[in-house]
């Protein structure tokens, strides 16, 4: 993948933990969360966001972030204070945020006119934040804490210039020039700059370099180098912690001023620095002569000497009495001289020779790190390597990335390690050995240990809940807004994990439940009120491991099940017969019949078009189980279970009409032997059974997926009672149960197309094909055929 | 050798923004997520520069350029921060803290590289 | 796939050439993953007649298409003679059943003819072109609609 691209795939990838982040601390917020810690964290999740978004010019983005990020700068700074409207504001701003983001990453686009209406409403907040506290704002001066800088600055020139009042640079600027003999000397033809650099301590302290960029500056043009070092003091009071050293610089070329100046972007505020055309300069000598007697001495000294290098060092040199060693060549950016010791430097090696010895290795810019930083140089390679390749491993747990696919193809290979298991050890048990003999015993080893590696694998891909979970919040809002309800969203056991397959699954169950809950369970602020509740309800989200599958309940405060309203419309829809005797779960559990919730009681109940009944047929299509449980006036909460992973699947090997079928376990109830005369045909060929005294539907599974025409008789074969949606059951006739296994899940989409009555495919341990019964679908279609059925069981 | 450069960001992106733009420079990089990680990294494996964000959990910037310049073994370090703000408020705090330049987000490779340039040997 | 009729330069390509009867057709070399013999497929419920099923090939479940009841030709009860030509359509992997593989190929664009009219419906749905090769005629097969997806007769 391109670079930028797999960088902007990361980009939203990170954005998606960032408004998870965002979302956990403006909720946190809601809750009265004022800590700065919690605020200072949505502040950086948005300005990361905001950050990125700059990076790969997504507009619409920055624009709305950038208002977002204001409103919570100012949160930071104290000066918006945390209410509940204000949180409220924030949360939608994180919707919004989150719909620009997705927006952005599809190229698709935004609701301009929600959008609009946000920025307003956060604006409001600031507007109405700053009228409050006009006048208090006084920490935004940006020069606040600059001037507690522990250095004084010594200068040698007595007009020191400061960077903010560049007036008075010109002045000094003149001085310097008056004295500059190579001006008079040299005059050059090509158009120029000349540039006075004067660093002082503070730019040392601060790691900058006079030789860097001077560097630099040569690569802008051809440079002529003169180094003042008139300045320094006597051994004796040279201080390492003071800058000594000017430099005058003509550079040729035809650069503008904006780029010269740009290469003491980092140091201009910390040396003084005059920049002049070299025309000018002229004119200024004219204009003004030297203003200033110790500049213009000093200058007038230097101006004896020939303006190179070499005579400029020993100069250098002979103000310390010492030889002058020879300086770095041309062409080198002939800007030689080591600041005279930043403070991490040795002290007490400082002196000028010290100084000079420096300056002569400048164009060695290794030898001068060195100097500077002793350690560079000994790095632990291999570690630093693993660290820049790894990505940015935190210290607490180490974790590494690794690609989704990669850990597919593990989890292939070992589900195929498991069928191959399989088929060996029946081979071997076909193959008569008994099964105390070592080949048996090693077999078993190999079982145990295949198991292990499966769950470790399986292990692998297993993610928490969360990822599902962080995305109710913001449909609870919406949906109580729709609603005109109040909610509080209580979220537990996020961390719950279970594997990729289950996870995409999970997030359309939940979200029906939870409209459900909100806007059926719970009742309107008023009527809670009235009923002596706080009028705001609570919907609680929470997730669980319970015997080896996955638990998610939606609970809710709300009313509870209008019992006699729900019996009610099962007997109009005739669900059930007006007389039949149904236990208060039976009636609970009806608002999950096929339908229940037709167009009409839509709008009233589920909200939006879906009803429980597609909810509970899709739970049940992974193997899922969902009851509900009521109490009136208290609250209602829904329970579905779902396996840990739709990798593999517990399931009931059967045979039918000769073939091998697997049923999944989680479907059955029990397997029984039907006796004739509990069995009754009701019409041509349809059958229902008596279990423990009531009727269920009998579908022989080879006629119903059509492998033969004639049924089974039902006392030559073994009933498995499986479970229904609508809590009602039904018996699938088979003509005998093999065992139970655990199977590993094949799709028989990927390579055909789905068959009706059929959930997948798996291979059992003969290596065939066995298909994986999709045992709702098979009694959802005899249903079909018999409507009538339940209720005539029922009476 | 190549030169090192350790860059400090919470931001993944970023860092890897930094990482493809100063690898492609011929830089080698080494990478913490906050101040306190990166003044770990610092410490145990040493960089020619170091460049910060100002906003992370943990430490900010203004921490990470405290804890170089207080640290005998790299207070020469230079240190060149991010910055998104176009207001000078953080950067000049930055500098006061001893930041020796900054780079404002979003960067182009050239401008990052050039920065570098200007600080490190 | 190219439309190899319509190809304005001639391309040479390799194709392999199987009997289902006494007819010989042809694939492209480029589509076909593997030939094996034929094992007894697991029966899919309700589906088409040419459908014969899936196996396991190391994991995968394929369906098995008996090409020559597709293309409405009299077929008899595959045995360990026939041959199974795994191909790739798209995304999917597939086994075509097949009486045996004949020949390789290699021939250019410009020899294909389209079909003529003369043609049932059924076969001009799934031959995109005819040559001959040695006296003999050959049917290039259209595998893209070989399937039943798309039709029908798989409801």
């Amino acid at each position: 993948m391109d670079p930028f691209e797999s960088i902007k795939a990361t980009f939203f990838q990170e954005c998606e933990e960032l408004l998870t982040d965002m979302e956990s601390g403006l909720l946190a917020m809601e809750q009265g969360d004022d800590d700065s810690e919690t605020i200072n964290a949505v502040f950086r999740a948005v300005h990361s966001v905001k950050g990125g978004a700059g990076a790969f010019g997504l507009e619409e983005l920055i624009r709305f972030a950038h208002v977002f990020e204001t409103v919570l700068d100012e949160m930071r700074s104290g000066k918006l204070h945390l209410t509940d409207e204000v949180a409220k504001v924030l949360l939608r701003a994180s919707d919004v945020l989150a719909d620009h983001v997705a927006a952005a990453r599809s190229g698709g686009s935004v609701d301009e006119g929600r959008t609009v209406g946000m920025i307003a409403d956060l604006q409001a907040l600031i507007d109405q934040d700053r009228a409050a506290e006009l006048g208090l704002n006084d920490d935004g001066d940006p020069n606040a804490g600059e001037e507690d800088f522990g250095f004084v600055p010594v200068v040698l020139s007595l007009d020191e210039p400061t960077a903010d009042a560049p007036e008075v640079d010109v002045a000094a600027l003149m001085a310097a020039a008056a004295a500059e003999p190579a001006e008079a000397a040299n005059p050059v033809a090509a158009p120029g700059w000349r540039i006075t650099f004067r660093p002082k301590a503070e730019m040392y302290a601060k790691a900058n370099e006079a030789a860097l960029v001077l560097r630099e500056l040569a690569r802008l043009g051809e440079v002529e180098v003169a180094l003042d070092a008139d300045a320094v003091p006597p051994l004796d009071q040279l201080s390492a912690e003071q800058a000594y050293l000017t430099w005058t610089i003509r550079l040729s070329g035809d650069k503008s001023e904006a780029e010269v100046r740009e290469v003491f972007e980092f140091v201009e505020d910390d040396c003084e620095l005059e920049v002049t055309r070299e025309g000018e300069t002229a004119a200024a000598d004219v204009a003004t002569p030297a203003d200033d007697d110790a500049s213009a001495s000093a200058v007038e000294a230097a101006a004896a000497a020939p303006l190179d290098l070499d005579a400029l060092l020993a100069r250098v040199a002979g103000s310390a009495e010492e030889p002058a060693p020879p300086a770095a060549p041309e062409p080198v950016a002939a800007a030689p001289a080591a600041p005279p010791a930043p403070p991490a430097q040795a002290p007490a090696n400082l002196d000028v020779v010290g100084l000079i010895a420096l300056a002569e290795k400048a164009s060695q810019d290794h030898a001068q790190t060195q100097a500077v930083a002793p350690k560079v140089e000994q790095k632990a390679e291999p570690k630093a390597e693993a660290r820049a390749s790894a990505g940015a491993p935190t210290a607490a747990t180490p974790t590494i990335r690794v690609d989704l696919d990669r850990v597919d193809r593990l989890i292939n290979a070992v589900g195929e390690l498991v069928i191959q298991q399989a088929m060996l050890s029946q081979r071997v048990f076909e193959s008569g050995l008994a099964r105390s003999s070592d080949v048996a015993l090693g077999l078993e080893d190999l079982e145990l240990l295949t198991r292990e590696i499966q769950d470790s694998v399986m292990a692998i891909r297993a993610q928490p809940v969360k990822s599902v979970f962080q995305r109710m919040p913001r449909l609870v809002r919406e949906v109580a807004d729709m609603v005109g309800k109040k909610v509080r969203l209580v979220m537990d056991g996020e961390n719950t994990e279970v594997d990729k397959t289950v996870i995409e699954r999970l997030s359309d169950p939940i979200t029906h439940m939870l409209r459900n809950a909100i806007d059926h369970g719970l009742e309107t602020p008023e009527e809670r009120e009235a009923g002596g509740k706080a009028a705001e309800g609570t919907v609680r989200l929470a997730a669980l491991h319970r015997g080896g599958r996955i638990v998610i309940e939606v609970q809710d405060d709300g009313r509870g099940i209008n019992r006699p309203r729900v019996r009610g419309i099962a007997v109009s829809k005739g669900l059930i017969a007006e007389d039949a005797v149904l236990s208060d779960d039976e009636i609970d559990n009806l608002i999950f019949l096929p339908g229940f919730s037709t167009a009409d009681v839509v709008s009233d109940i589920s909200g939006r078009g879906v009803g429980m009944d597609v909810v509970k047929r899709s739970i049940q299509a992974l193997g899922g189980r969902i009851s509900i449980t009521s109490e009136p006036g208290k609250g209602s909460k829904f329970s579905m279970s779902l396996p840990l992973t739709l990798a593999v699947l517990d399931g009931m090997v059967v045979s039918a009409a000769d073939q091998t079928l697997v049923a999944p376990l989680s479907n059955i109830v029990e397997s029984l032997t039907p006796r004739a005369e509990d069995v009754h045909l009701i019409g041509g060929r349809d059958a229902v059974i008596c279990i423990r005294d009531t009727f269920v539907p009998l579908i022989d599974v080879g006629v119903a997926l059509g492998f033969r025409d004639t049924p089974l008789p039902p006392a030559s074969g073994v009933a498995v009672l499986v479970e229904s949606e609508g809590g009602g059951k039904a018996a699938l006739l088979v003509e005998a149960i093999q065992g139970q296994r655990q199977v590993v899940i094949k799709s028989l989409e990927a390579n055909y197309q789905h068959i009706h009555g059929v959930a997948a495919a798996t291979i059992l341990g003969d290596g065939r094909v066995a298909l994986i019964l999709d045992v709702d679908a098979l009694v959802t279609t005899s249903r079909r055929k018999a409507p009538r059925i339940e209720k005539r069981m029922a009476v | 050798m190549n030169k090192t450069v350790l860059t400090i960001d919470d931001s993944r992106t970023m860092r890897e923004m930094l990482n493809m733009a100063l690898v492609q420079a011929g830089y080698r990089v080494i990478q913490a997520v906050d101040g306190v990680e990166g003044l770990e990294v610092l410490r145990a494996e040493g960089a020619d520069v170091v460049i910060t964000d100002i906003n992370m959990p943990r430490m900010d910037g203004f921490g990470v350029i405290e804890g170089v310049r207080a640290d005998p073994a790299h207070r020469a370090t230079p240190i060149l921060v991010l910055t998104t703000e176009s207001d000078a408020t953080k950067k000049e705090r930055a500098r006061a803290a001893g930041a020796t330049g900054w780079i404002v987000k979003p960067f182009n490779p050239t401008k990052l590289v050039d920065a570098i340039r200007r600080v490190a040997a | 796939m190219t439309d190899t009729v319509t190809q304005g330069v001639a391309q040479r390509r390799e194709l392999i050439a199987f009997r289902i009867g006494d007819q010989e057709f042809c694939v492209d070399i480029m589509s076909v993953r593997e030939i094996r013999g034929w094992a007894p497929a697991t029966p899919l419920p309700r589906t088409p007649s040419f459908v014969k099923g899936v196996i396991n090939l190391r994991g995968a479940v394929l369906p098995i298409i008996d090409l020559g009841a597709r293309l409405g030709l009299s077929t008899s009860e595959p045995t360990a003679r026939h041959v199974i030509m795994v191909v790739h359509i798209g995304e999917r992997t597939i086994g075509l059943l097949v009486d045996a593989v004949s020949d390789i190929i290699n021939m250019s664009d410009d020899l294909v003819q389209p079909t003529p009219d003369v043609a049932s419906d059924q076969v001009k749905t799934f031959v995109k072109g005819l040559f001959a090769l040695d006296g003999r005629m050959v049917s290039l097969i259209a595998l893209d609609r070989v399937l039943p997806e798309t039709e029908a007769e798989a409801a």
